[in-house]
């Protein structure tokens, strides 16, 4: 009887709640995506506190520790386990003959890894000066990922750079959404001539590959510009042919819902068209177009990434994963250091879960199915 | 079709009026540090005057075209010879393997993608799955780069390019060609594979969408060969909207590719693309940019027409 009630009750919960509780129920069904959500927000809180979490200040060289391999972060010691993890220093060895540098673990070293210990001064989001990191050693070094050639640890560099490619993309799109919604809108709402005129534009845009118009584009950046500008620069240019797909869902979804009798019945009501757009369309494909940015998010990263990688994009001194990417152009150096391809790691896995998240979005998007 | 042909004209012109300044400054300003001596003022006027600069941006505009529709598309600073030349000397090798890029991204797309949906949940399926996730989520030159990484690393091969170095600056036989057809693969897979891991999950959407639907369990009840009726019925209703996204693969392939010549520095547009915008030598990078935009241009026409005849429900009618 008691058990029967709480069915009830359930049920009752279904009918009466929102579309938007309706989503989230359904979204969180869709275990590939909650995963996803939440290695992007563990992604972007690292970005965003990025100087707090890296071990060590973006631009410190280690001369002494040129292309270093990853240290790994161990719990077992020769007598046995440790709670507190701690790293191995690490002793260079020169090969006399090829004058390669060679690293190998010293044992006799043992940096134990604390948590939030005072290291390189920053100054958080460049307003709140401190010293304190998440987790770092207190003496010795401790390089997660490797170093490059300049002997800066790749670890801090890949967060910042995380920063800077997250960001972008972000950005990015808001701009595409703006352009998108409002083309798309007045193509879409009043049809006809405009309608023709913005359609074709679209196709025409659709019709050039992206790459080359993109590198054509980046590459008239002047060369003086401040990294902040050329931030900005590569953003815009990367919404250029971005906000297209977005305009063709809005209107789309539009001309479909234009039809509507829910429509009919609030311009019978008298509502003005500015409230039958804002109050009844918009709630009506908010959903889809929230599908259709994240699913357009990984192509900024990828050609960010591409841009950057190729040195048209993001320059030195500021980084992102394809700056980074720029250290493993030549097949022999990665052959040597593979550790060099770890950003390329991060742009997969990013792109990946915006993948999984879009997907879980768009379930959810239609909850009454 | 001739609007957006128009239309790529002007994207072009901007890209090659973009960076400031106009090319016949920089020009002189090559000739001055080459030659060591300044021009006189006289030179420089009469320079501007042959190339046109001084005269308002429409009509240079107009006179580009002009020159563009006898053949002349300018010459490049960079390499001292004809734009026309060098673009006519690589862009073939971009068309073959775009199109071998093609091919690869069918071949291998639509068979996996129907195993996968036929045995869907088998260690196949999550297999191939996998492969496409990472297919679609891997950037093309980390794609080839990873590629280049292992094949250096396991097989101690160095890939890239598209010849051996004897074969590089002779001219064709059957060596050469045997020899390039050995450097094929590489790019041929680096650039159809996003293709083919986007087309996998979508033809295995598309089927499994058809498969659960009545007139296959219809068909089954009647007794019906399990092949004849998979290849018969539910195939050929989920590929239709594969086939109709067709045109929409070139610009992305075209895309892709640009990227990936580079980073395995194949003698094609993509590498002459990227030096030329490094060196700011615009006339040919505006050129090999309206190119490409116009092979993928026809070629989604070509596609679009081949689509029209297959299926005949599709009609361009103007609807109102």
């Amino acid at each position: 009887m008691k058990k029967e009630k709480r069915k009830i009750g359930a049920e009752e919960k279904f009918y009466v709640a929102t579309q938007w509780q309706l989503m989230w129920r359904k979204f969180k069904k869709h275990k590939l995506a909650i995963l996803g959500g939440t290695i992007l927000v563990i992604f972007y809180v690292l970005g965003t506190f990025c100087e707090f979490f890296s071990t060590q200040d973006l631009y410190k060289q280690h001369l002494g520790y040129i292309h270093a391999p990853p240290q790994r972060i161990r719990f077992f010691h020769e007598e046995g386990f440790h709670l507190r993890p701690f790293v191995y220093g690490l002793k260079r060895r020169l090969d006399p003959r090829t004058l390669r540098r060679t690293y190998v673990e010293d044992k006799t070293k043992k940096y134990p890894i604390y948590f939030f210990v005072h290291g390189d001064k920053y100054k958080l989001w460049n307003l709140f000066p401190t010293d304190v990191h998440f987790f770092g050693v207190k003496e010795g070094t401790m390089f997660l990922f490797g170093t490059d050639k300049l002997g800066r640890d790749l670890f801090s560099r890949n967060l910042y750079a995380a920063r800077i490619s997250l960001s972008v993309s972000l950005i990015g799109v808001a701009l595409s959404f703006v352009l998108g919604c409002i083309l798309g809108g007045i193509s879409g709402y009043f049809g006809g001539r405009v309608d023709m005129a913005i359609q074709r534009v679209i196709e025409f845009l659709i019709c050039i590959p992206t790459i080359p118009l993109w590198m054509a584009l980046s590459a008239a950046l002047p060369k003086k510009w401040s990294p902040i500008k050329v931030y900005f620069g590569i953003t815009i240019i990367l919404s250029i042919v971005g906000w297209c797909g977005l305009a063709r869902v809005v209107r789309g979804k539009l001309l479909e819902l234009r039809e509507e009798d829910f429509v009919m019945a609030a311009k019978i009501a008298g509502a003005s068209e500015l409230r039958i757009i804002v109050n009844h369309l918009l709630p009506s494909f908010l959903s889809y177009l929230i599908v259709s940015l994240t699913l357009s998010i990984p192509n900024m990263i990828l050609g960010e990434t591409s841009l950057s990688f190729l040195g048209l994009g993001i320059r030195a001194p500021a980084v992102s994963w394809g700056v980074l990417l720029q250290n493993a152009q030549n097949v022999r150096t990665v052959a040597l250091h593979p550790w060099l391809l770890i950003p390329g790691l991060f742009v997969i896995i990013t792109v990946l879960t915006f993948n999984f998240l879009g997907d879980g979005l768009r379930d959810a998007a239609d909850p009454y199915k | 079709m001739a609007v957006i042909l128009l239309l790529l004209s002007v994207v072009a012109f901007i890209i090659i009026q973009l960076p400031p300044g106009d090319y016949v400054s920089a020009y002189i300003a090559e000739l001055e540090t080459m030659k060591g001596e300044r021009m006189e003022e006289a030179e420089i006027i009469a320079l501007r005057k042959a190339y046109g600069v001084d005269q308002p941006i429409y009509i240079q505009y107009f006179k580009w075209i002009r020159k563009l529709l006898r053949g002349d598309f300018g010459i490049s600073l960079q390499w001292q010879r004809p734009v026309i030349d060098l673009i006519a000397e690589r862009l073939p090798l971009t068309v073959m393997i775009c199109a071998l890029a093609t091919v690869f991204t069918y071949a291998m797309g639509v068979p996996i993608g129907i195993y996968s949906a036929i045995r869907q949940y088998s260690a196949g399926d999550y297999f191939f799955t996998v492969v496409g996730f990472i297919g679609l989520a891997a950037p093309n030159f980390l794609l080839a780069l990873i590629l280049m990484f292992l094949f250096y690393k396991y097989l101690g091969l160095s890939v890239g390019g598209l010849f051996s170095t004897q074969y590089m600056n002779v001219p064709w036989s059957v060596g050469k060609f045997i020899d390039m057809v050995k450097h094929l693969p590489i790019p041929v897979i680096v650039i159809g594979t996003p293709g083919a891991a986007a087309l996998i999950r979508t033809m295995r959407g598309c089927l499994l969408d058809e498969l659960h639907k009545q007139y296959v369990i219809t068909a089954r009840a009647k007794g019906v060969a399990e092949r004849t009726l998979l290849f018969k019925y539910p195939i050929r209703v989920a590929i239709n909207p594969i086939v109709s996204t067709i045109g929409w693969t070139l610009p992305w392939l075209v895309s892709g590719g640009t990227i990936t010549e580079i980073v395995l520095s194949l003698p094609t547009t993509g590498p002459l693309l990227f030096q030329a915008l490094l060196k700011q030598d615009m006339e040919l990078a505006g050129s090999i940019i309206m190119f490409l935009s116009f092979l993928t241009v026809i070629g989604t026409f070509i596609s679009d027409i081949l689509l029209a005849l297959l299926d005949p429900r599709i009609r361009y009618e103007r609807s109102t």
